[in-house]
């Protein structure tokens, strides 16, 4: 197993692991242990905030997974996102227990004022961190395993499958917006107080929230990577290049397609219940179809196919994004824009894939 | 407290207006002050005495009130009205004053002075030389079941000739009938079975009215039988009415699609900015709109004719322009062409929103795109049977243009095979982005007519882009009549569930279907067959 | 090489932790947090009231500013994106240092940075209308709570209109769904019977209003005097309208009553065929008096737009702004807790010549007015309550929350005290 690990990492592969552990320890470091006089102290908002990036980063490596290596285009991951952010919602909103408004010890709430008398089956277990955790990976994955059982036997591939995950999420955005469903409709779940225990809103909670986002985005790297460079990755990366023949050659493509989406949807479950305790809220915007655009983006801008370009895509496309809504709120738009166009028109590889090639050329260059 | 004291004093003034009416009917400008008032309830009241006054400039009076022309002067309290021309007109004398009145207030108007205004004026106009007015005022009586136009009504039915203004006045005279106690039994009758004729919504309310405490027992029945037969009818009314409805959404989902199905179906771009092109169209049409106004009102109903060209052209180069600067070098490269969209999607939605502000902008209907058309119940909106017709319009051009043309021909020649075409001398970078314009100047024409029923805003494109999608899609890429025939049906289904499953429910119930219906047929209704279709 | 790239994530965090601190040492200004949607499904609403704030704090820098230094505006876009919103907040108090916010339009906004505001113990104004059921010790609601807007409404058609069936429309979420609530609640205790109320819900921007209408249409067709309450948001309002005037329902047959159409959003539509609709509000443009003409011709000026319009929830940041305003000159500082305190009690002239009151609920006193459409896009006041009204921020309509009250004046300070066990909710 080690072997296989050092056996297949490259330098970036292993910078990458590295800085991900060292900034899970440093910065919650400087964080609380610091004083806050010092320049060297980072302000608890930033580590939420990267802490957010952070998160995002993995779903970006959860949607390159699958589009990178496999050519599978989702439209749809923001929903798994999303629905791994809501079972932790639903958990955290369960610990708020009888500190809501209206003091009531079971019933969050908003189902208070909507006059509910007792809480929704879906609703049942949740107080529970264990049942929390197991429902963050079982949701996405479950409904990741019919939707691509179906689709993938069916061969739906390409353009189609890119509309019909976007139907997924739009449909999943309509059902979460109606209050009926019980889900807190377009205020979503919000104002939590605490999360095993531990008050969210604490310096503490979220520098440990934060190292965890690290730890996580590190593991589901290390996960991606062995998957890709084994020979399973080989057969993925052949199905993405050539579909048909692959079938021909005898594999089942449907079940590599299948199993690679499942891990893919888990994933980007882990990442939703890591951002939501962060940003504080869940709401039913996270599962429209332009935020799964969005991170499709991050992935393209890093570049595709390399999973560290996923994560700094996703990283640096929504640094931009606080810079740019803060610095010039009017003319912010413009700049993301472009910065979209110029990326696909200049470094269609992205930033770490184009890169890459320098660096290649360079060495070639030396040799030659 | 203050309001209460106001229905105390309307109802003296009424009590005494009743008491003292005869005295001063003749007194003109006495019954005419009781307009001029800020008090509603006066108002309401003085109508009713100007009405039964009988004074030459009554219905004059009225009018001006309904249009809001109607003033008075504070020191005097006497009323003036605006004619044609806009000066004033003396309302007691019904003369233009020696010199134009100054200080006046205008006489203001509520709701419920407005449907005194309504029942006031149709049972004076019931005698008006225009059918058109006689029937409306036909229509007022039956709304407002005044006892007191029976005998009116008794006589214009007598002397009219056209059969049907009559069969409105027979109409208006049952509904007072029906509801009359002391009316004889027979007329009763007579009445319910001619509101079973007249077969609407407004006629089973007033049968639903009829019971044993107000009616005889054959009354009762005859009322229970015209009342069953009107439900039946209404039943299979809304059936044809929804088809009405579905076939209007899909027309506006055939417009919102039909753009993309050349951007994205023929030519494989997944083209995100489609949705602002169609926004580009709408605005267009505002800027037309509003150059109309302020230069030539009197062209305001010629407003979308003019826009529909120029909403063509300033989408198709803003298209060109995207084709020659991003989108050529993506050719072969589909899902990047998705990422450069969207890019040019944000940042065209911020252009429109600096240029124009981010509200809504007002986007007017010609006259000829407002009103009802009732065809015996069932209910045709113009503005939407223009869309309905419209969009047809586009679909039968835009195949023309493809089948009949000779940019048609290279079009389907460059998109089956592009090195065969080059091969053939065809100028396939010069077709590319030809055919890119034609798309996006077609989903601007979209937008003259979506401006009519929806937002005029930055986000306009972005509510339609879903959708189009899933449309073209559903459809089958790449086919023309499968967009129609994917709106189409889209449009029904939605129709038909939203009455059983509610709007919301409705639509992710076909959502899901559409899932479903891709694993069936994974490439949609009509698909394109060939090896080209297989990468 | 490889390396250098793969920990660029680091130098950038700590980039980043710098620049932050460095911009926190510019302190000769106030700051003014201004937290407006400029982008997105909100910008429509929330755009004109970025440009108020600016307006006001130009308008009072011309005075020399508050406390003898001027006021500064920091102006950020969350985007319509409501995480966005909590990030965007935390910025302005940790990193620009704001000592006041001003934003937000929707509930879930709200609700997205109350925990942010409490946290760190800022301030925000909330400016328009809401379902009420909270009160934080943090934010100032200048918007009006359903008792100031809706049931003043359901009043004035019931006597005047003598409405007797209802339609309850609304957008499928929270300010529809409790004010419904509290309606029908309202309504049965006024003795409509059940069957004479329909509800109805519908999704965020929904443009095809065919069927809907066409409902309306026949439940008012039953012979008693029917009328629709429309909490219909933004942008479902235009092709509402639209196919109402196209269906031909006209206001003297189905009177619609609305309580999130204003000026501004009829100004995206053609009003003729709307004639006589009602809409509920605090405000009013064409309210004739000196105050809001002088508002109006200096706003105009500003704007350098003879036409722009006003609306109610820029008269609630007006209101806001003047009462922070005092209460910083009441407290001789800008530091939030203490303005906290001097902000009850304030009283500032609102726009329709009153006195708005900020109480201890941190709701403040407003007039109800209703207005009918006319013809060039404005309303007509045909009735106003006598004096103002105190916000019930908790409805005693709903179950849940008819035995709490809100006072946060010392002793009590609380949010949501419960007059029956005695005891304050949340605290544990």
């Amino acid at each position: 197993m080690i072997t296989f690990f050092i056996r297949h990492f490259d330098r970036t592969a292993i910078g990458f692991v590295t800085t991900l552990l060292l900034i899970a320890v440093v910065v919650p470091l400087l964080n609380l242990a610091v004083p806050e006089s010092s320049a060297f102290h980072i302000p608890t908002y930033l580590v939420s905030l990267w802490g957010k990036y952070l998160a995002y980063a993995l779903l970006a490596l959860a949607l390159d997974l699958v589009w990178g290596y496999c050519g599978i285009l989702s439209l749809g991951h923001g929903a798994f996102f999303a629905l791994g952010g809501y079972a932790m919602g639903m958990y955290l909103m369960r610990q708020i227990g009888a500190r809501g408004v209206y003091a009531d010890p079971v019933l969050p709430d908003f189902m208070v004022f909507l006059n509910w008398k007792e809480l929704p089956i879906t609703w049942y277990f949740f107080d529970h961190i264990g049942y929390t955790l197991l429902m963050i990976v079982l949701v996405p994955s479950v409904i990741a395993f019919v939707f691509g059982w179906f689709a993938f036997r069916s061969r739906v591939t390409g353009v189609y499958l890119s509309i019909i995950t976007q139907s997924l999420t739009y449909a999943l955005l309509l059902a979460f917006f109606r209050n009926d469903m019980g889900f807190g409709g377009n205020n979503g779940l919000t104002d939590f107080k605490y999360i095993i225990g531990f008050p969210v809103q604490a310096a503490s909670t979220r520098a440990t929230l934060f190292a965890l986002t690290a730890l996580f985005l590190a593991l589901g790297f290390l996960l991606a990577r062995a998957m890709v460079v084994s020979r399973f990755g080989q057969i993925l990366a052949s199905i993405r290049d050539a579909e048909s023949r692959t079938r021909f050659l005898g594999y089942r493509v449907e079940h590599y397609k299948v199993l690679v989406f499942v891990v893919s949807a888990a994933m980007a479950g882990i990442a939703g219940a890591l951002y939501v305790p962060q940003v504080g809220i869940i709401n039913p915007s996270e599962f429209s179809p332009s935020n799964s655009i969005e991170a499709v983006i991050w992935v393209a801008v890093g570049g595709r196919g390399t999973l560290v370009g996923a994560a700094i895509g996703a990283v640096l496309v929504n640094f931009a994004k606080t810079w740019l809504t803060g610095s010039f709120p009017e003319l912010w738009l413009y700049g993301l824009g472009a910065l979209f166009i110029l990326v696909t028109l200049f470094l269609p590889k992205g930033i770490v894939g184009s890169l890459a090639v320098v660096v290649q050329r360079m060495k070639g260059g030396s040799a030659a | 407290m203050l309001r209460r004291l106001f229905v105390i004093f309307g109802l003296v003034v009424l009590l005494a207006g009743g008491a003292v009416r005869a005295s001063y009917a003749d007194d003109a400008t006495l019954t005419l002050k009781r307009l001029a008032t800020d008090n509603y309830a006066d108002i309401e009241l003085g109508i009713a005495a100007v009405a039964a006054s009988g004074l030459p400039s009554a219905e004059a009076v009225l009018n001006a009130l309904a249009d809001s022309r109607l003033s008075y002067r504070s020191a005097d309290k006497a009323l003036f009205f605006k004619d044609a021309s806009g000066s004033w007109i003396d309302a007691a004398t019904n003369t233009m004053p020696a010199e134009q009145p100054s200080g006046l207030k205008p006489v203001k108007v509520n709701n419920r002075v407005r449907r005194a205004l309504e029942a006031a004026l149709g049972s004076m106009t019931l005698m008006a030389a225009d059918p058109q007015k006689r029937i409306a005022a036909a229509e007022a009586v039956f709304k407002s079941r005044d006892v007191n136009t029976l005998a009116a009504l008794e006589s214009v039915i007598a002397k009219e000739q056209d059969a049907v203004v009559k069969r409105h006045f027979e109409e208006a005279r049952a509904a007072v009938l029906l509801l009359k106690v002391d009316a004889p039994e027979s007329d009763r009758v007579a009445a319910a079975e001619r509101l079973g004729e007249r077969g609407d919504q407004d006629s089973l309310a007033l049968l639903g009215a009829v019971s044993e405490a107000n009616a005889s027992a054959n009354t009762v029945v005859a009322a229970k039988l015209a009342a069953k037969g009107i439900s039946r009818r209404l039943a299979l009314l809304s059936t044809v009415q929804n088809a009405w409805y579905g076939l209007s959404l899909g027309s506006v989902l055939l417009l919102a699609a039909i753009g993309l199905a050349i951007t994205f179906g023929v030519m494989g771009i997944i083209n995100m900015a489609h949705g602002e092109m169609v926004m580009l169209g709408a605005y267009t049409t505002f800027v037309v709109q509003e150059i109309i106004r302020t230069k030539a009102p009197g062209l305001f109903d010629w407003s979308l004719p003019i826009a529909i060209p120029l909403a063509f052209c300033v989408s198709a180069l803003v298209g060109l322009l995207i084709e020659r600067t991003i989108i050529r070098y993506l050719y072969g490269r589909p899902l990047e062409t998705l990422l450069a969209t969207w890019g040019v999607s944000l940042m065209l939605q911020q252009a429109v929103r600096s240029a124009f502000g981010a509200n809504n902008r007002e986007v007017g209907a010609p006259s000829y795109m407002s009103g009802v058309w009732d065809l015996n119940g069932f209910q045709i909106t113009y503005g939407r049977l223009w869309i309905i017709l419209f969009g047809l319009a586009v679909f039968v051009a835009l195949l023309g243009v493809i089948k009949g043309t000779s940019l048609g021909l290279k079009m389907r020649a460059v998109i089956q095979n592009r090195r065969m075409a080059a091969a053939m001398g065809i100028r396939t970078p010069l077709v590319d982005a030809l055919t890119f314009a034609l798309g996006s100047g077609v989903a601007g024409i979209a937008g003259v007519a979506l401006s009519q029923i929806d937002n005029v805003s930055p986000n306009l494109g972005q509510s339609y882009i879903i959708d189009s999608f899933l449309v073209v899609v559903f459809g089958g890429v790449g086919n023309l009549w499968g967009t129609l025939l994917g709106a189409l049906s889209l449009g029904l289904a939605n129709k038909f569930l939203e009455p059983i499953a509610g709007a919301v429910l409705g639509k992710i119930i076909l959502l899901a279907v559409i899932i479903l219906f891709i694993q069936r047929r994974p490439r949609g209704l009509f698909a394109l067959k060939g090896r080209a279709v297989e990468q | 090489m490889k390396r250098l790239i793969s920990t660029m994530a680091t130098t950038a965090l700590v980039a980043g932790s710098l620049v932050a601190s460095i911009a926190a040492k510019a302190e000769d200004t106030i700051k003014i947090g201004i937290l407006h949607s400029l982008s997105g499904t909100m910008a429509i609403s929330e755009t004109t009231l970025k440009d108020t704030m600016l307006y006001l704090i130009d308008e009072q820098n011309k005075k020399g500013g508050v406390l003898g230094k001027k006021l500064e505006a920091v102006v950020v876009d969350p985007a319509s994106n409501w995480p966005l919103f909590a990030e965007k907040a935390r910025e302005l108090i940790t990193k620009d240092k704001v000592v006041a916010t001003f934003g937000c339009w929707t509930s879930v906004s709200r609700k997205s940075v109350l925990p942010v505001f409490e946290e760190l113990n800022s301030i925000l104004f909330y400016p328009v209308q809401y379902e009420g059921e909270e009160s934080s010790k943090n934010i100032f609601y200048t918007g009006a709570a359903p008792n100031q807007q809706a049931i003043p409404a359901v009043d004035y058609l019931m006597e005047n209109e003598k409405v007797q069936r209802w339609v309850l429309a609304g957008t499928d979420y929270v300010y529809p769904r409790t004010t419904n609530k509290i309606l029908e609640a309202y309504l049965k205790a006024k003795g409509v019977k059940a069957e004479d109320i329909m509800i109805n819900y519908t999704p965020f921007g929904h443009s095809d209003w065919q069927t809907i209408v066409a409902d309306i249409k026949k439940f008012g067709s039953t012979g008693k005097k029917t009328a629709v309450v429309s909490t219909i948001n933004g942008d479902a309002n235009v092709p509402f309208y639209k196919e109402l005037g196209n269906q031909g329902i006209k206001a003297t047959d189905i009177p619609v009553v609305a309580f999130s159409v204003g000026e501004e959003e009829l100004a995206g539509l053609d009003t003729k065929p709307l004639v006589g609709h009602l809409a509920a509000w605090n405000y009013f443009e064409s309210v004739d008096t000196p105050e809001n003409k002088e508002f109006i011709a200096k706003w105009q000026a500003y704007t350098k737009n003879p036409k722009r319009t006003t609306n109610d929830p820029m008269e609630a940041h007006v209101i806001g702004f003047n009462m922070w305003v005092k209460a910083v000159e009441k407290a001789g500082s800008t530091d939030p807790s203490k303005v906290i305190d001097a902000m009850i009690g304030v009283a500032v002239p609102n726009l329709t010549g009153g006195l708005s009151t900020m109480m201890p609920n941190h709701h403040i006193t407003k007039p109800v007015l209703i207005g009918e459409i006319k013809a060039d896009g404005q309303f007509n006041t045909v009735w106003q309550t006598p004096g103002t009204v105190v916000a019930n921020e908790w409805s005693p309509y709903l179950e849940g929350s008819k035995d709490l009250i809100a006072d946060w004046r010392a002793p009590l300070s609380c949010g949501n005290f419960n007059v029956k066990t005695g005891k304050c909710g949340g605290k544990s």
